[in-house]
């Protein structure tokens, strides 16, 4: 119906039932925006990581710095390297299973990269997005992520064992190529997928126009008023043609649609007021389809 | 327009459509509702107010009967499409993740973790008894011919502890480590290795559950060889309070890991009522739970490593540490079954 969907989109097109039983069209996410997404947050992981670990050595060179004198064995046993060489380590473990988590499970619902490319985690059955499911989402990421990458590097051993590891392994980081929904394994799991997050602002109501209203030209004061018998030819999907048409405001569109418009309903096509004809067209249609749908009967298309 | 009332109402005046008056009558509640998504998705909510916060589910509520009532009543796909976009943006942050952790973790101890450890039994069961029998095979293999022990004990115990060792050698790696320097880093690192494997066990549980089995069976074979090793110097009970103090809570911190993964898998295989991908999802949402308490017990299980092992010399007191922490875990999950109060998916 919308000529500026292209195949690929309209085939990520899903609608959600939200808890109040309200239908919404939600637009699933690419995988490339995903993969985006996912690179930069590993970059940011790293880079994070990397910043915490220079913050540590430096505190160790200083301390190292003070102890000079004390030699290598005062070192081993000082209290203060092991501390930070536990925080090392539980710092992998943060920067490893929490960068994710964390983020997923503030308000926004997206890590930064999602956010950056515009896309964010939500529940598949259109309730509420638990942290259950953000937990579980997460604990996935390993097979997905972490263990093929380990089982590449295995590789260099060339063992057969090694092959099959990464194959099986490559299967679960695969997956979202392999499924409509583009699940990866822990979205599957956990009941969740990734969806694009919408923008749009409001734009003007189009009745409120002198024109719109009362159907005459403020240009030539001509008078627009159209019969039941003209307005029955066109359905909501036309109505909805005209009304990107009269949005996109192009002299051109105009002109021609004016013209296919005043050959269907028999009129003569003048021209310079093509605007104001399609105003009062396009309101006095509306109202005609709007009256019909109140009543319980609706016109999808001129084909009807 | 020479309205002198107020300009609202001149609009509404001004609009032929019907349909054009409703939208014109509710657009300030549309807008509003805008303006505080705006500002909350930028990540402002420490500015905003706190009537913004308690209105952003009445406005969402508002919008989302505008959006239904306009789609029976206009035809005006660019509002229709805008309240959709409205709607779904407001539908993220009303059924959002609750933030506060705080709370979180208050139903978790307070019920939800063990009401989830017991939800999984019967997994529970299946992989104890595969526990039971790797290491009942990696004794009986070196029992066999002593080489098996060879290729079923990783490398990193293969250094004194080989057949064939002298009760003394044996003897020095149970006990006298307590020289051995950074303790809390030996319990650092092993938590996060430990992790690790539970991590790695829960999530290929997606696959059937087959893999699950596989590492439960792979992990415990060394724990059995290695038994029968110092069983033949007879230190056996000794071996045991060695593995214990910390052991009985590693070990079912991986059992129960294993049983997630187990859990997740039999639901795909035999979904019952529910469609495959539901039954999924909600074994999935069940066994993260588990592992997020597994992620616990294997802190717990490092710092009983890492401090607790080399400081204890005593296997008497080893074993007493070990099977205490053991019977407050069976009591905390078995006894405890206190309901939390307040469901988060309500």
């Amino acid at each position: 119906m919308n000529q500026t969907d292209r195949p690929t989109r309209r085939d990520r097109k899903r609608t959600m039932i939200t808890p109040e039983g309200i239908a919404l069209p939600i637009t699933l996410a690419s995988r490339g925006s995903r993969l985006s997404a996912l690179l930069i947050d590993l970059v940011l992981m790293a880079l994070g990581f990397a910043a915490f670990m220079l913050l540590l050595g430096l505190i160790a060179s200083q301390l190292g710095v003070a102890n000079g004198a004390a030699g290598e064995t005062a070192k081993k046993h000082n209290p203060l390297f092991d501390f930070i060489q536990v925080t090392a380590f539980m710092l992998l473990f943060l920067f490893r299973h929490g960068y994710f988590l964390l983020f997923e499970l503030g308000p926004r619902g997206s890590t930064p990269g999602k956010r950056m490319v515009g896309i964010r985690v939500a529940a598949r059955n259109g309730g509420r997005l638990t942290t259950e499911m953000v937990l579980a989402r997460n604990l996935l990421r390993d097979i997905e992520l972490f263990l093929p990458l380990g089982a590449l590097i295995g590789l260099a051993g060339g063992q057969a064992a090694d092959w099959a590891l990464f194959f099986w392994l490559m299967l679960f980081a695969l997956l979202p190529f392999i499924n409509r929904d583009r699940l990866r394994a822990g979205d599957l799991v956990a009941g969740t997928w990734v969806v694009e997050r919408p923008k749009q602002s409001l734009q003007a109501a189009m009745s409120t126009g002198q024109t719109a209203a009362t159907g005459t030209s403020q240009t030539t004061g001509a008078s627009y008023r159209f019969s039941d018998a003209e307005l029955a030819i066109y359905g909501e999907f036309e109505l909805q043609t005209l009304e990107r048409v009269l949005r996109e405001n192009r002299h051109e569109a105009m002109v021609a649609v004016h013209e296919a418009i005043c050959r269907k309903i028999g009129w003569n096509p003048g021209a310079g007021d093509e605007r104001a004809f399609l105003e009062a067209y396009y309101t006095q249609l509306r109202a005609r389809l709007e009256s019909g749908m109140r009543m319980g009967k609706r016109k999808a298309s001129k084909h009807e | 327009m020479s309205a002198l009332t107020s300009r609202g109402d001149a609009a509404i005046a001004a609009a032929a459509l019907r349909s054009d008056r409703f939208r014109i009558e509710r657009e300030g509640d549309w807008q509003r509702l805008e303006e505080i998504l705006n500002r909350m998705e930028r990540g402002r909510i420490g500015r905003l107010a706190d009537e913004d916060l308690l209105e952003l589910p009445v406005l969402y509520r508002t919008v989302a009967s505008s959006l239904s009532v306009a789609r029976e009543t206009s035809l005006d796909a660019a509002t229709l499409a805008y309240l959709e976009t409205l709607v779904q943006r407001a539908w993220f942050l009303v059924y959002g993740p609750r933030t506060s952790l705080l709370g979180w973790l208050k139903r978790f101890f307070g019920g939800e973790w063990s009401r989830s450890v017991r939800a999984i039994w019967p997994e529970m069961l299946v992989a104890l008894s595969l526990m039971i029998a790797g290491t009942a095979v990696g004794w009986l293999l070196c029992a066999s011919d002593p080489q098996w022990y060879y290729s079923l004990v990783p490398g990193q115990f293969l250094d004194v502890r080989q057949p064939g060792a002298s009760r003394e050698v044996l003897l020095g790696t149970l006990f006298g480590n307590q020289d051995q320097p950074q303790l809390s880093v030996m319990a650092a690192y092993l938590f996060n290795n430990n992790s690790g494997v539970a991590i790695s066990c829960f999530a290929l549980g997606f696959a059937f559950g087959v893999p699950p089995l596989l590492l439960l069976i792979q992990n415990t074979t060394p724990l059995g060889a290695m038994l029968w090793l110092y069983n033949g110097q007879g230190l056996t009970v000794d071996m045991i309070g060695w593995l214990s103090i910390h052991g009985t809570t590693e070990l079912f911190a991986i059992l129960l890991a294993g049983a997630s993964g187990l859990h997740i898998g039999r639901s795909m295989a035999f979904p019952g009522d529910l469609a495959v991908l539901d039954a999924a999802a909600k074994a999935g949402q069940r066994a993260s739970v588990v592992m997020a308490g597994v992620l616990i017990m294997m802190a717990i299980a490092g710092l009983l490593e890492g401090f607790g092992r080399q400081l204890i010399n005593e296997t008497s007191v080893r074993l007493a540490v070990g099977y205490g922490i053991l019977t407050f875990w069976l009591v905390y999950f078995f006894l405890f079954r206190r309901v939390p109060p307040s469901s988060e998916a309500a």
